[in-house]
């Protein structure tokens, strides 16, 4: 694991361990400090108690003053009808976030290497150009954006939407992926060039093997993004054809009275891909959103 | 000039496709949403081409300006964005400053504060949609109950459904949601501080306070000034939460981007264009001179 990897995949640094006043024992200061760490801890997670203890509550606990209880009964009959529900949504959203997600990481990395390290004259007034579109708001690209997936017969539902994640991840994984190769010793690159292998032979034997660990931290970036994204879904897609977000949104919100066990268990549904890769593979997630805010 | 090209032209030929999805994806569908924005196409023949439409330049941004319904968008927009950066900014801080120094459990907590920003802003609006519902006294469920029941009756409220300041409701969740990633900045912006420095102040004989003023606090200003971008432009952007926890027919919680969706339903193209065209505007101006300064500081590293 070379010396930027490890920047990459510890993108907050561990505390200063200065044997500073460990007086052990008792102290009001540091008492208080867990305390309030505590407490915020619960807080954050009070959305997900009710989420938990409603998706398992049958219709016997609908009444509002029971609603903080746990259920008189468990019951998975919330969960089974989510997963009718939602099970095709889900299975479109792994067809969609996949294929986008691998193809924009390559796409970013291909630009962060050459911009960063087979650099070209005004490569610094590329990059930031391309980093532009990171910042636009959708909205002011989406109705010639609609008429132009029409024109071009891009059919509705998933084609659309590994297209429009592919593009317009475009300058997020260059970003990545140029912070990275910035890491990476000149002598690498030269030495290559000094053996007289060509840009793509550079690229493929030399820079390739070693991004590993950013192309990590960008497909998981991606496929985060992609598969929590509503609003391309809700523009270029349909609830025939439409990713798990729109699903859970007519779940949710179609009929006239909102059956909160069912949205919830849903909403568990939805988010549980995500949340498997935030809790396996954390530290990359977190090194996905340090790269995408500060500069290398 | 056949040597030149042998030397930049592998680089431009490698990044070529990238480069016109993004001529033609961002750059250009920008011009011509500009374009659609100074037209009449308001109708649904007249975004096919069956019915002629004109040009008629800025009309329809005067016309969106001067609309109390679009003022009260605006109003939302502005009022969302001074909570949501408020509310991030604080705990971010507060968070990041507790677990600065070595706790026990630091990766849990840390984990903890940070895993919201993983969901989808629709799934957390379901929960939040029932949290934050407006029944009160003895139909209230969600935190009107739970305020009943630890016995604080006053806080109860009816949330989203207050016509001035129901968007300010939405914008708790968008705290929840990314509080933790602000304090992932402030943490790492904590720990890139040398060493040294503290240590040299509090030699001086530095008092606290005056260590975090005068030495974190600048040494702080970056960080801080990416995260105000970055939730900033989030903010602007708000549609996902709304969509979710009220209804985009509804007045109270309207903004901007919700506008752009429901005139886009009805097939009023040119105003749906338009609203997209002010946003933009509001984004660079508070982009574009962020990444001019971005570009200085790498120049003179």
């Amino acid at each position: 694991m070379t010396a930027a990897a490890a920047e990459l995949t510890t993108p907050i640094p561990a505390a200063d361990r200065a044997p500073a006043r460990s007086r052990g024992g008792f102290s009001v200061g540091r008492t208080l400090k867990y305390a309030v760490l505590l407490a915020f801890l619960l807080v954050v997670l009070i959305p997900v108690y009710v989420l938990v203890v409603t998706s398992f509550k049958g219709p016997g606990d609908a009444s509002p003053a029971r609603a903080w209880n746990l259920p008189t009964t468990w019951t998975l009959d919330n969960w089974t009808a989510a997963w009718t529900a939602l099970s095709p949504a889900l299975w479109r959203t792994v067809q969609m976030v996949v294929p986008a997600a691998i193809i924009s990481s390559f796409l970013g990395s291909m630009n962060g290497f050459v911009l960063s390290r087979w650099r070209f004259r005004g490569a610094d007034l590329v990059f930031t150009l391309i980093l532009f579109g990171m910042f636009i708001p959708y909205q002011a690209v989406m109705i010639p954006l609609l008429q132009l997936m029409l024109g071009m017969g891009v059919p509705s539902g998933v084609p659309s939407l590994i297209l429009l994640h592919v593009i317009y991840g475009i300058p997020i994984t260059t970003l990545i992926f140029r912070n990275y190769y910035q890491t990476i010793p000149n002598e690498l690159i030269e030495a290559s060039r000094v053996d007289g292998a060509g840009m793509l032979r550079t690229y493929a034997s030399v820079v390739l093997p070693i991004s590993v660990p950013s192309f990590v931290v960008v497909l998981i970036w991606q496929f985060t993004s992609a598969w929590n994204d509503f609003l391309f879904a809700v523009f270029f897609s349909s609830s025939q054809n439409g990713p798990v977000t729109l699903a859970l949104n007519n779940l949710a919100n179609g009929a006239l009275l909102t059956n909160y066990g069912q949205s919830m268990a849903g909403a568990l549904l939805a988010s549980f891909p995500t949340l498997l890769v935030y809790v396996l593979l954390g530290k990359y997630f977190i090194g996905g959103l340090m790269s995408g805010s500060v500069k290398g | 000039m056949p040597r030149n090209l042998r030397r930049w032209g592998p680089p431009l030929l490698l990044i070529s496709p990238s480069l016109i999805l993004v001529a033609v994806f961002v750059y250009g569908l920008l011009g011509v949403n500009a374009k659609t924005a100074m037209t009449d196409v308001h109708t649904a023949a007249q975004t096919t081409g069956r019915a002629p439409s004109s040009f008629v330049g800025l009309e329809n941004f005067g016309d969106l300006l001067t609309s109390p319904d679009f003022q009260h968008s605006l109003r939302n927009l502005v009022l969302y964005t001074v909570v949501f950066l408020a509310g991030t900014m604080l705990f971010g801080f507060l968070w990041a400053w507790l677990l600065d120094r070595p706790v026990r459990f630091e990766g849990l907590f840390r984990s903890i504060y940070l895993f919201p920003m993983a969901v989808s802003f629709v799934a957390s609006g379901v929960v939040w949609r029932w949290l934050l519902n407006s029944n009160q006294g003895e139909s209230a469920s969600g935190l009107n109950r739970l305020f009943q029941m630890v016995g604080l009756d006053f806080l109860q409220n009816n949330w989203w459904n207050s016509v001035n300041w129901g968007i300010a409701a939405i914008a708790i969740p968008a705290v929840w949601q990314l509080s933790g990633y602000v304090m992932a900045l402030f943490l790492a912006g904590f720990r890139g501080i040398p060493h040294e420095l503290r240590e040299a102040a509090r030699m001086d004989g530095a008092s606290e306070w005056k260590l975090y003023r005068h030495v974190l606090f600048p040494q702080l200003s970056p960080v801080a000034l990416s995260a105000v971008i970055i939730v900033g432009h989030m903010s602007l952007k708000a549609f996902d939460l709304i969509m979710s926890i009220s209804k985009p027919a509804n007045y109270q919680t309207k903004v901007p981007a919700i506008d752009m969706y429901v005139f886009k339903s009805s097939f009023d193209y040119a105003s749906s264009a338009a609203v997209g065209v002010i946003l933009l505007v509001v984004v660079a101006v508070l982009i574009v001179p962020y990444l001019v300064h971005l570009n200085r500081t790498e120049k003179h590293r």
